[in-house]
């Protein structure tokens, strides 16, 4: 097996699992040791469970746990928790954010990097990791800069952005993906209902799609 | 979490009258609501560990419930209750769609909520 780090960086437990697990679980097998960074708890999330388990001020426990057992179910062997807020990442010091990004790729010396493409995200958290990692990115000389695979999913998209550029088959992978998302349970609650009905989630089961920021 | 009642909730209500009380109350719709249906103007808002002291409040409605504390410069009101739980010191009340999910909180506690990493270690 080859050495090469995957650094995953997203806001909130689950972003990983919705959009990459399958290139997770891939690159750990085949690649190297994948390192996610989860810069909230997703606290403010508003399920809570189907039917209800838990309350606003439980969440945070409950989601860290599914978190961990998530992560060992992706093979993510180094799984960081930075501890801010759900809803709040946009209102934080970008470039301190930017900073601590630079310095773990320095580190880390991961050869790809998967976060979010910047004004396709949807979620204020989302553009706000984006924005920084992209800011970080652009701080690292371009001979040492990994690759960047950004995850794209606003309903614009595809007419702005054209097809992704990089589909990753992940069909090998979907019973695992499944059960990775099964681990962040306050949040999937009605994950097989969902799949059936959304197109979007179904493609997502085979098929992880990235973008390639111009950095 | 389980229904209101609305005896338990005005105890505490007036039990905790006139001392200072820490607050979390949030209104949310949830992140994805214009996603999914961009005719929908999604709003919110959050507020916690702000201080507050009322000198009277009232629990009412037939379910979902709604809550007027009467402050010494204003009101704090919630709409859309359904649901209480019971912390420590802590009165979690929330108010909870069709489908489970959050769609207001209104939380009162004599000690701050807890705030950043530390709160899961």
């Amino acid at each position: 097996m080859e050495n090469e780090r995957l650094l995953v960086i997203f806001p909130h437990p689950d972003d990983e699992a919705f959009s990459s697990a399958g290139t997770i679980m891939q690159h750990a097998e085949t690649k190297g040791p994948v390192t996610y960074v989860c810069l909230t708890l997703g606290e403010m999330g508003r399920n809570m469970g189907r039917p209800i388990f838990t309350n606003r001020e439980e969440l945070p426990h409950i989601r860290k746990q599914e978190m961990i057992e998530a992560a060992k179910r992706m093979m993510i062997e180094d799984l960081q928790l930075w501890g801010l807020r759900d809803k709040t990442v946009e209102f934080e010091d970008e470039a301190l954010l930017a900073g601590r990004f630079r310095d773990l790729i320095r580190e880390l010396r991961p050869s790809r990097v998967i976060s979010f493409y910047p004004g396709y995200a949807v979620h204020p958290d989302h553009e706000a990791t984006a924005r920084a990692v992209v800011r970080s990115l652009r701080s690292i000389d371009a001979e040492e800069r990994p690759e960047f695979l950004a995850v794209a999913f606003a309903n614009n998209t595809r007419d702005d952005l054209g097809p992704a550029h990089v589909v990753n088959d992940v069909s090998a992978y979907t019973d695992r993906k499944i059960a990775a998302l099964e681990a962040h349970a306050s949040q999937t609650g009605g994950l097989l209902k969902a799949i059936e009905e959304d197109p979007h989630l179904r493609d997502l089961l085979v098929n992880e799609r990235y973008y390639h920021y111009p950095l | 979490m389980q229904p209101i009642e609305i005896p338990v909730i005005q105890s505490y209500i007036d039990d905790h009258a006139g001392k200072p009380l820490y607050i979390h109350v949030e209104t949310t719709n949830g992140a994805y609501a214009t996603h999914r249906d961009p005719s929908f103007h999604n709003a919110g808002m959050f507020l916690r560990n702000a201080v507050i002291t009322y000198e009277r409040g009232v629990i009412t409605g037939v379910g979902p419930y709604r809550i007027g504390l009467k402050l010494d410069h204003g009101w704090l009101y919630g709409e859309g209750l359904t649901d209480y739980e019971f912390a420590g010191e802590q009165l979690l009340i929330a108010g909870h769609d069709l489908e489970g999910r959050l769609a207001i909180a209104f939380e009162l506690s004599p000690a701050p909520f807890a705030q950043g990493a530390q709160e899961v270690e």
